[in-house]
């Protein structure tokens, strides 16, 4: 076993302990960004100019208007920047455009005194734009060849062959919906102008490395000259990795050019109708079974819709490739990828990044052809199931498939799977208008960043004089629990008692480089760098203790702030060691690092070994369908789920349910529609505020929910043997997908195939149910060979450097 | 304008008495409570939807006693709080000193991000205090042992944790122990209403001592707007930018606020909020019964008034198919007294009605007997607090067999909300059975003129229409069967 991984007996890591801000939520004494404002003076208000065309070019900008209005300060446009004048780092997200690109496209800001006078001032400014075509849906990008980016291929062995020999061949296509995030904080950014021109934000950032660099490119100036600090953020999902550094550097230029403090909050409508979503897809395939079910081959192509830009969407692409095996050997595959170009929102990381993707288009292909195959869906499920020694497509061994099995074994047992399934079978017997189902689906997700050099993390921990400690490190804290599990690290590795820990928030100016807080990583990285500190501290206390107890110092213990040394009854406590320390003139303070070991990927092939580790988990769900309307309720959910060995019981089974919730929003309720007519709101989000864009509430809730943690999961080579958890549960969800198919197949005959819509709406699980009523023969899957489109000889692939920063210029 | 009027405001925050000095009118209580300081009242939508700015109100609780109400925040302008008594996340406790929710909250995993905490504990807490909550042997899925009802929570979006964690923390809340100071505030009666005049720049806030002087008012300024619930203001104000020139608040109107039960009629006051009108009625009309859960939020039901709902004339209010099912008349009144008005008759076109600019809705009046068989199908995407794609409210008599007469009310199915008359020609004088049932479901679906839209289809609003109606009948010969 590793030295990260290996556990002391003692020490706060793996108590369920609630978050470490808990007592600050529930009290409203938690400060967000936005709540900044009412404690500084002579803030300036940010307001976009919102251009409602999907796309065109402007041909006019005349702020004149906005500025003869009382309390407009500045119109902000493109002639103000002395930098760069891009939000991103691919250098196609101009933050101010001269074509706008979707229908809500802030073309300028305006600054006002109040919030209020902004706004006027935003609705006062003269724009004049020319319309050109838009491009909306994927199919139309497709039937365009209007795409961006990398064309990527994860391809092995050979599929015609695996086609030629495979008993049952069926081919079909699934177009599903993208998400919006809904953090319950909107993005926010308050900036500063320090002394010498230093630039100083509070950004609501999950990267703020990557916003530094931007605002330092924006503005011209070194990332030296420029800090940005987050406190803490009211949920980012994914949706505040690239999206925050266009608006904090809009604060910052504003802050520049009038040297007062600016704040640009975006309202729920601003932030639905300008922020970037999860990528919709659409998926053509082909594959075959042998005549026991197993997996022969597939053959697949992936279009996401990228919106306007590329921000993240190469390695959301690459992401969802890789996961498009799900839990599954596939012993034939090819499966191309590429990013389709529309006038929407720039699409960008949501939990799972692409993960989610490309898993449903195979599960919904097992949904489908299940029925076909004459098999019960979860059977056909279990008996592909990787086993231990093979490989996925892109070539990484699938270390620990057993516990795939593992999982499987025990949700069906936690969840009285074959007692519930009978007492189903006797209920839809007897009830001709409400049917009930029973899904059980798994879920293998890999964990690190695709791209290598993100695998790293740092982290400053301090010791004072009087025994406090203060760590520092460079993850964010979003709501996931990383600040409560790094808390729990330090202490541990220090050996002594939590409450003598304090974490500062994240900044830039502490902890330089880092990584966006994303990808589950979190916990993973930036616990291996506080450890890492923290381990040099204590190898220098115990030479301290060493000398104070006598012994050598491998012989002392620290352990609940008491250091012990092995055969002897003295001791000394941990301020009494600190103190000796300073004396002695030991440094208290240490900066620690972490790389993640054994990681190598060729991006331009699309092989290697990207990920440390996978992480598993089995969800069993049970749904109650009404076949008069198409409503329904997810009745019971059991969980079971591989977090190697939890660092923190209470914020993993909240990462698990509230993960589930999420996924389950996505696959079921959550719909994003944009107007598709060619009428004036062609390219409008029609689903841009709560009261549209539903949410799950209470009533989406699992009625029953048991969550269990897979226990002796040690994970060697991770910090305290633990797994990362923030994305994977989200993917446990495909199970009410499949239970609300099922359901709807129960009103028709035996073995009927149902095509269920994503999201499946109460309106879609009708339609499903009123196809199962009254086909016999089955959906849209043809029992054929309709091969994919494949890519044109000339197709761009991806490169190594689609992931990486190339901001500085 | 009455010459005693109160020129100044101030609200009581958690406590102290703050004044509401020098402030535009139209801001809201959330930005007014994050303005002087408590910015734990968060926005999170700023359109009724999340309850991330939920806060708690001193409110009469229909005697001489308070009852602890939850509203959002971000609806209502802080202007209509005036001489009101507030508590926010802050009040009720600190990171010292939690108060019982806030505990359980916070020791249960109910918190992630943190971000919609503070209201969520506003709403738990509303509920904690209700007077009449006891624990219940029976608990039941919306139901807790305690007896809290988890729709207290149904107008609040946890993004984060999946909300098991918030509901056994709500479930595991105790009765509040003695000295505890909101318990024993709930025996004084809630702060009396006080008449206000307020300016600022052009615009004017008026809280009317009378229905008179209401009435003189909206006869000198016909471009005022009427409030109550204030949950169609605070989204015209934020989302659309609105700034009404003046705002007439009618909500604590007593003339509005009546609610009589006679042998002809139940007549409800039009200032009653919906929750007060679910607590008053105590089950005395199942349909109003049957639509109260599915109407928005107990969030919203704390503010929204049944005037509103009509006055504002959405095609999607959900009280209005069920008020047609139910036959209502509404009783306008104006300087020249009262009036009655089928409710039929009411809606002339979407949003519009033949209320005049000097009229004020003063009470909706419900005929005695009601219907034996009622039923209220709402179609939604969410069960909780979503708005309808359709909603059809049933009041039929099936005496021996037949059907003796039936009235349907249609929302969602055209620019008003409609009586579905020719499927209630379907039905009436024929025999209670699948053939007669399956012929009017046909005509049903075919009643208004459902659209296209991010809610739904046509095709499936038409389908739900008559699907309705097949529900309908399987779950009363269900009934008879049981």
């Amino acid at each position: 076993m590793s030295e990260l991984s290996l556990r002391p007996d003692t020490g706060a890591i793996g108590e369920a302990i609630p978050h470490e801000s808990a007592r600050l939520h529930v009290t409203g004494a938690a400060l967000y960004t936005d709540d900044l404002v009412h404690r500084t003076k002579d803030v300036l208000h940010a307001w976009p100019v919102q251009v409602p065309v999907a796309h065109g070019r402007v041909t006019a900008l005349d702020p004149a208007p906005a500025l003869e209005l009382p309390g407009v300060v500045r119109v902000l446009t493109a002639a103000d920047v002395p930098g760069v004048n891009d939000a991103g780092v691919k250098h196609d997200e101009p933050l101010f455009p001269s074509e706008i690109m979707f229908h809500g496209h802030a073309v300028c800001w305006v600054l006002g005194e109040t919030l209020e006078a902004a706004r006027l001032g935003a609705a006062a400014v003269r724009v004049e734009v020319e319309p050109l075509p838009a491009l909306l849906t994927v199919p139309e990008a497709i039937e365009a060849r209007s795409f961006q980016g990398g064309q990527p291929q994860v391809s092995r062995g050979d599929v015609e062959a695996g086609l030629d020999g495979a008993a049952h061949v069926f081919s079909g296509t699934f177009e599903f919906a993208g998400q919006e995030h809904f953090y319950l904080e909107t993005h926010a950014a308050l900036a500063h102008v320090d002394e010498a021109g230093q630039i100083f934000v509070q950004s609501s950032t999950q990267h703020p490395s990557e916003t530094q660099e931007i605002v330092a490119h924006v503005l011209g100036r070194s990332s030296a000259e420029v800090t940005v600090q987050c406190l803490r953020m009211g949920g980012g999902f994914g949706g505040k990795e690239m999206q925050p550094h266009g608006f904090a550097a809009i604060a910052s230029l504003g802050a520049t050019l009038t040297g007062r403090p600016v704040r640009l909050r975006l309202n729920r409508t601003h932030d639905m109708t300008m922020s970037g979503k999860r990528h919709g897809f659409h998926a053509a395939w082909r594959v075959g079974f042998d005549g026991d079910g197993r997996l022969c081959a597939l053959d697949a192509t992936l279009t996401s819709d990228g919106g306007w830009s590329l921000d993240l969407s190469e390695p959301v692409l690459a992401r969802a490739l890789c996961h498009i095996d799900n839990a599954y050997w596939i012993p034939n595959v090819r499966v191309n990828g590429r990013i389709a170009k529309t006038n929407k929102t720039s699409q960008t990381a949501f939990r799972g990044f692409g993960g989610p993707q490309g898993m449903l288009v195979l599960e919904d292909i097992l949904g489908r052809c299940a029925p076909l195959l004459g098999f019960d869906a979860a059977e056909l499920r279990r008996r592909n199931f990787y086993q231990d020694g093979q490989s996925t497509p892109y070539g990484q061994p699938v270390r620990h498939a057993h516990r795939l099995h593992a999982v499987w074994r025990q949700v069906l047992e936690n969840g009285e799977v074959a007692a519930r399934q009978a007492e189903i079978e006797a209920f839809n017997a007897a009830s001709r208008h409400v049917k009930r189902a029973l899904a059980i689906t798994p879920v293998k997700f890999g964990i690190s960043f695709n791209l290598t050099a993100f695998n790293q993390a740092g982290a400053l921990v301090h010791v004072y004089k009087d025994g406090s400690v203060l760590i520092n490190h460079g993850g964010t804290e979003m709501g996931q629990g990383l600040h409560t599990k790094m808390l729990q690290v330090a202490a541990t590795s220090l050996g002594i008692p939590l409450e003598r820990v304090r974490l500062a928030p994240t900044r830039t100016d502490k902890v330089p480089n880092t990584s966006a807080t994303a990808a589950s990583s979190g916990a993973d990285l930036n616990g291996g760098a506080i450890k890492n500190a923290c381990e040099q501290i204590r190898t220098r206390l115990l030479a301290v203790a060493a000398s104070q107890l006598g012994g050598n110092p491998a012989d002392v213990r620290i352990s609940d702030g008491i250091a012990t040394t092995l055969g002897a009854d003295e001791s000394m406590s941990w301020d009494e060691l600190v103190r000796t320390a300073y004396f002695q003139r030991v440094q208290l303070s240490a900066a620690g690092y972490y790389r993640t070991e054994g990681l190598h990927w060729d991006s331009t092939r699309m092989q290697g070994t990207p990920f440390k580790y996978f992480a598993y988990g089995a969800a069993a769900a049970e749904v109650e369908v009404d076949g008069f309307t198409g409503a329904y309720r997810t009745r019971r959910v059991d969980i079971v789920h591989d977090v190697g060995d939890s660092l923190s019981p209470l914020v993993d089974i909240g990462q698990i349910e509230g993960g589930f919730v999420q996924g389950a929003g996505w696959l079921t309720l959550e719909d994003l529609r944009w107007d598709r007519s060619d009428g004036p709101n062609r390219g409008r989000l029609a689903t841009q505020a709560a009261s549209t864009y539903k949410l799950p509430s209470f009533s989406e809730m699992p009625e029953t929910f048991n969550v269990t943690l897979l226990r002796d999961a040690t994970e060697d080579g991770v910090v305290y043997g633990s797994k990362a958890v923030g994305e994977p549960p989200l993917m446990l969800a495909f199970s009410v997908r499949e239970a609300l198919r099922q359901a709807a197949a129960a009103f028709g005959p035996a073995g009927v195939s149902v095509d269920l819509a994503s999201p499946a709406t109460p309106e879609a699980v009708y339609w499903a149910i009123e196809q199962a009523r009254s086909h016999t023969e089955h959906g849209h899957v043809a029992a054929a060979d309709v091969a994919p489109p494949q890519p044109s000889p000339d197709a761009p692939p991806m490169r190594p450097q689609s992931e990486r920063v190339t901001s500085r210029v | 304008m009455t010459a005693a009027q109160n020129d100044t405001a101030s609200i009581t925050v958690n406590g102290r008495q703050v004044p509401f000095d020098g402030t535009p009118l139209h801001t809201t209580a959330l930005d007014w409570l994050r303005g002087i300081g408590l910015t734990g009242c968060k926005e999170g939508c700023a359109e009724g939807e999340c309850g991330a700015c939920a806060i708690l109100v001193a409110r009469p609780d229909g005697s001489d006693a308070t009852q602890w109400t939850a509203l959002n925040a971000c609806l209502v302008p802080a202007a209509a709080l005036d001489g009101q008594e507030v508590v926010t996340a802050e009040g009720l406790g600190t990171p010292d000193d939690l108060h019982p929710v806030q505990r359980e909250m916070a020791l249960r995993g109910g918190s992630q991000c943190g971000y919609c905490t503070p209201g969520f504990v506003c709403s738990m807490a509303a509920e904690y205090y209700r007077a009449d909550r006891r624990p219940e042997a029976s608990a039941s899925l919306e139901h807790g042992p305690n007896g809290f009802d988890l729709h207290a929570m149904s107008g609040n979006l946890c993004r984060c944790t999946g909300y098991r964690p918030i509901r056994d923390a709500a479930y595991a809340l105790d009765t509040p122990p003695d000295g505890d100071p909101f318990a024993a505030r709930r025996a004084r009666p809630a702060p009396p209403v006080r008449p206000l005049s307020l300016r600022y720049g052009e615009t004017e806030f008026h809280r009317p001592a009378s229905l008179a002087d209401a009435l003189r008012l909206l006869g000198e300024r016909p471009d005022a707007i009427v409030v109550a619930g204030c949950t169609d203001w605070g989204v015209e104000v934020n989302l659309r930018g609105a700034r009404p020139p003046a705002v007439v608040a009618i909500d604590r109107l007593p003339e509005l606020r009546g609610l009589e039960v006679t042998d002809a009629y139940v007549e409800i006051g039009a200032a009653l909020s919906l929750s007060e009108i679910e607590r008053r009625l105590d089950g005395l009309i199942p349909l109003l019964d049957a639509v109260f859960p599915q109407f928005a939020s107990r969030l919203i039901r704390n503010s929204a008034t049944i005037g509103g709902n009509l006055g504002t004339g959405s095609p999607i209010g959900d009280t209005t198919p069920a008020l047609l099912a139910l036959d209502a008349d509404v009783v306008l009144t104006g300087p020249d007294g009262d009036r009655t008005v089928a409710l039929a008759e009411y809606f002339t076109g979407y949003r519009r009605s033949v209320r005049r600019a000097d009229e004020l809705i003063r009470a909706v009046r419900i005929p005695l007997p009601l219907a034996p068989l009622t039923a209220f199908h709402k179609i939604a995407k969410r069960r909780f607090d979503d708005i309808s794609s359709v909603a059809v409210a049933y009041a039929l008599d099936v005496t021996d067999g037949a059907v003796r007469s039936a009235r349907i009310g249609v929302g969602g199915a055209a620019a008003t909300p409609i009586r579905a008359v020719d499927t209630e020609a379907a039905l009436t004088g024929r025999p209670w059975t699948a053939e007669t049932v399956s012929a009017a479901a046909d005509v049903l679906r075919r009643e208004g003129t459902p659209m296209d839209d991010h809610r739904a289809s046509a095709a499936y609003r038409a389908a739900m229409l008559g699907q309705s109606l097949r529900k309908l009948y399987a779950e009363s010969r269900e009934e008879v069967v049981a």
